[in-house]
């Protein structure tokens, strides 16, 4: 029987590309407290770590003075992770979610896609000025994993 | 980290860690600077190294293919591992990069 404890955590770090990977070892070690497949592992690193990049390159357009916070939040069910950055905020996220599209020409367009691929839901509040909080959520199964995505 | 060796007109880039923001902006620069210098005709990117790769990563490697493109150069990946190869997979990217198994580069090189 897998013993489940609600789990919280909170960092806040500057808009360095460096703090990326950082995003990705606290997420790794709070997943490591559930019984995640290596799959679901390293698909919610590659989300976690898409939106960890948007907030430095678009939301504080690669300025490091930029604050970026992340939670994350472990219950039965799910597991919550919440990546806010106070930068220029999305305009059309819409737009900025379809596949391909990118503001950057030597960037591919896929941060959104595969937030929305590797997890079960992602919601994005943005206003121009203030900043963008992304939610990203993956529900758990009875025995701690991945509930298998929806096909 | 990224290593590069220069054999003729071929180019072998080895990336190692994560082909993260970081990793990709010193594997672009690293690349970019010695295209500008030397006639490359193959540029050949080893990932045997790479754990973890993200739209940065790829956003890079795409990069790198439209400067040969435009040099009229080919470019190759090789030595991918699995957890690398969903993510190019999904992506589409091997469609117009084609990626080879380490032992296949290996065996092309000795040929």
């Amino acid at each position: 029987m897998v013993n489940y404890k609600k789990n919280f955590v909170k960092l806040e770090f500057s808009s360095l590309p460096e703090n990326v990977a950082l995003a990705r070892v606290l997420i790794a070690s709070l997943m490591a407290q559930v019984d995640f497949t290596l799959n679901d592992l390293e698909e919610i690193k590659v989300a976690v770590s898409e939106a960890v990049s948007n907030a430095i390159i678009h939301g504080y357009q690669n300025r490091n003075s930029g604050i970026v916070v992340i939670e994350a939040k472990l219950n039965k069910e799910i597991l919550e992770i919440i990546i806010e950055d106070n930068g220029v905020g999305i305009e059309n996220i819409e737009q900025a979610m379809t596949p391909t599209f990118s503001t950057d020409p030597d960037r591919m367009g896929l941060g959104f896609v595969f937030m929305k691929s590797f997890m079960d839901n992602v919601e994005v509040i943005s206003e121009v000025g203030q900043g963008t909080k992304v939610i990203l959520q993956k529900k758990l199964v009875d025995n701690g994993s991945c509930a298998l995505m929806a096909t | 980290m990224v290593t590069v060796k220069v054999k003729s007109d071929s180019l072998i880039v080895k990336i190692f860690g994560e082909l993260d923001l970081v990793v990709a902006k010193e594997f672009r620069e690293t690349v970019d600077k010695l295209l500008m210098d030397r006639p490359v005709r193959n540029l050949i990117i080893d990932l045997s190294q790479v754990e973890f790769i993200d739209s940065s990563g790829l956003g890079a490697l795409l990069g790198r293919y439209k400067i040969m493109q435009q040099k009229g150069g080919k470019i190759s990946i090789f030595g991918i591992k699995p957890s690398v190869y969903r993510i190019l997979d999904l992506s589409g990217i091997m469609k117009i990069i084609p990626v080879f198994k380490a032992e296949e580069m290996k065996e092309t090189k000795e040929a």
